[in-house]
């Protein structure tokens, strides 16, 4: 049987670890290689890795972190944050990304998910979608790290972006993120009801509970958290037994 | 000793690296070489073929090399050198693809390649994450792991076996997915070795250790 992953996020700017509320208030959260190591010797799922920076000097960064976290951990990476084209993609894969995250870029022409699909395969391309609260069961996506409306509806986009060759899709709800309230699971279902592709769901997770609904509410097929994990609250092991007790099946 | 891992233009060959490096220095099998040079092909001691992405894509890419399929196959069914096969390089292992088009494998596994169709149709496809093999023929290269151990899949593209004794293990998505295939010399998992840490690196280890 398929396992529910558990992935934590690393948000990386300037080379370190960082994690905001609402993508604002940023404080420190350690070395990005040391926490890669930590949760792979702990058993995570899968690391993903988003450069919230994404400038051209933090890109140079974000290679060389792919690159000592490939030397030392042998499970699934996710690199996202200011990729554009198949170019970034090809890129961060030899650097030792195992998929490669789409957001903004993707917004703007979802070809780009082609482009990139076509040489690269589904598997290893993933499309973030952030989305906010616009009317009851109405999300739309913002971009440029939540600054940015686009009218764009966030479930119709997600059906795009699987059209256009994602083969995964990181759904945040921005009104949830850092805010410890568990996740947006109205949003979450609709996309999974939406999709036939994998869904990531993303954003607000405080309690253990909080990931168990992810999947059992909002019928997300992974679950990704960041400060349960960075600031010790829980640790990996303590969120697979919950969410085994929970009756989700989880890789042990 | 030599193992050599085929470079072909075909996704990321930085993790496979990283992991047959640091098996070949723990079981000191010797180098490992990156290549897509038939000559070199043609004179290593093991052959890894990995592969990502869609199966006539990786096709092309390995026959675009002048000379690099023949030597791969020449190894293979001539000097019964060592080979493994990862993900699309075990499904090319097979007789033939249809993801696209019908595209032709190397046809030494009873096997073809198609769509993933789980039987209950709100699984997700690609099948992405971790499974638990069953492990259904022991084998030297399967030393140490036990039904139970988990993998990490990304597939959307299955083999169906023509010969079901050629099927090592499987795993369940709602219908079996099978999960290693292998005869004789060569061997092929559909998950990738290289990203299922523990049982992963083992079983490159034994691919390394493995004198068939």
């Amino acid at each position: 049987m398929l396992k529910t992953r558990i992935i934590p996020c690393l948000d990386v700017a300037n080379g370190r670890v960082v994690k905001g509320v609402n993508f604002v208030d940023i404080v420190d959260a350690g070395d990005p290689v040391e926490s890669a190591i930590r949760y792979n010797d702990m058993g995570a799922d899968e690391l993903c890795f988003l450069d919230i920076m994404a400038t051209e000097e933090n890109r140079g960064t974000m290679y060389d972190l792919a690159t000592r976290t490939a030397e030392a951990c042998f499970m699934p990476l996710t690199i996202g944050g200011g990729v554009r084209t198949h170019v970034d993609v090809r890129n961060l894969l030899l650097a030792g990304a195992d998929k490669v995250s789409f957001n903004s870029a993707a917004v703007a022409d979802p070809d780009v998910l082609t482009e990139a699909a076509l040489r690269f395969g589904s598997q290893c391309i993933v499309c973030a979608i952030d989305a906010k609260t616009v009317a009851p069961g109405r999300w739309e996506i913002f971009t440029h790290g939540g600054r940015r409306a686009t009218g764009i509806d966030a479930v119709e986009f997600a059906l795009t972006a699987q059209a256009k060759g994602a083969g995964e899709i990181l759904l945040t709800a921005m009104d949830n993120d850092g805010t410890k309230s568990g996740f947006n699971l109205a949003l979450t279902r609709a996309v999974t009801d939406a999709v036939s592709i994998p869904v990531i769901a993303s954003g607000g997770v405080g309690t253990l509970d909080h990931l168990v609904e992810g999947v059992t509410k909002g019928g997300a097929s992974a679950v990704l958290a960041a400060s349960i994990f960075h600031f010790g609250t829980y640790t990996i092991p303590q969120a697979k037994a919950h969410m085994q007790a929970a009756g989700v099946p989880v890789r042990i | 000793m030599t193992t050599v891992l085929i470079d072909y233009d075909s996704g990321n060959l930085h993790s496979a690296q990283k992991a047959f490096e640091r098996m070949a220095a723990e079981v000191d099998a010797g180098d490992v070489i990156v290549t897509g040079d038939p000559d070199v092909v043609a004179r290593a001691d093991r052959i890894v073929l990995p592969g990502d992405g869609a199966f006539p894509h990786c096709h092309a890419e390995l026959h675009g090399i002048s000379g690099l399929a023949d030597a791969i196959r020449e190894s293979v069914e001539r000097r019964a050198v060592p080979f493994m096969g990862i993900c699309v390089g075990m499904q090319m292992m097979g007789l033939r693809g249809f993801e696209y088009e019908e595209t032709p494998g190397f046809g030494w596994i009873d096997g073809e390649i198609q769509k993933i169709t789980p039987n209950d149709a709100t699984l997700p496809v690609p099948h992405m994450g971790w499974n638990d093999l069953v492990i259904d023929t022991p084998h030297p290269v399967l030393d140490g792991l036990k039904t139970g151990d988990h993998a990490y899949f990304v597939h959307s593209w299955q083999m169906k076996m023509g010969d079901p004794s050629q099927r090592l293990a499987h795993c369940d998505y709602a219908g079996d997915i099978t999960a290693i295939v292998g005869r004789d010399t060569i061997i092929g998992t559909q998950f990738h070795p290289e990203k299922s840490q523990d049982a992963g690196l083992r079983m490159i280890a034994n691919f390394l250790r493995w004198a068939p």
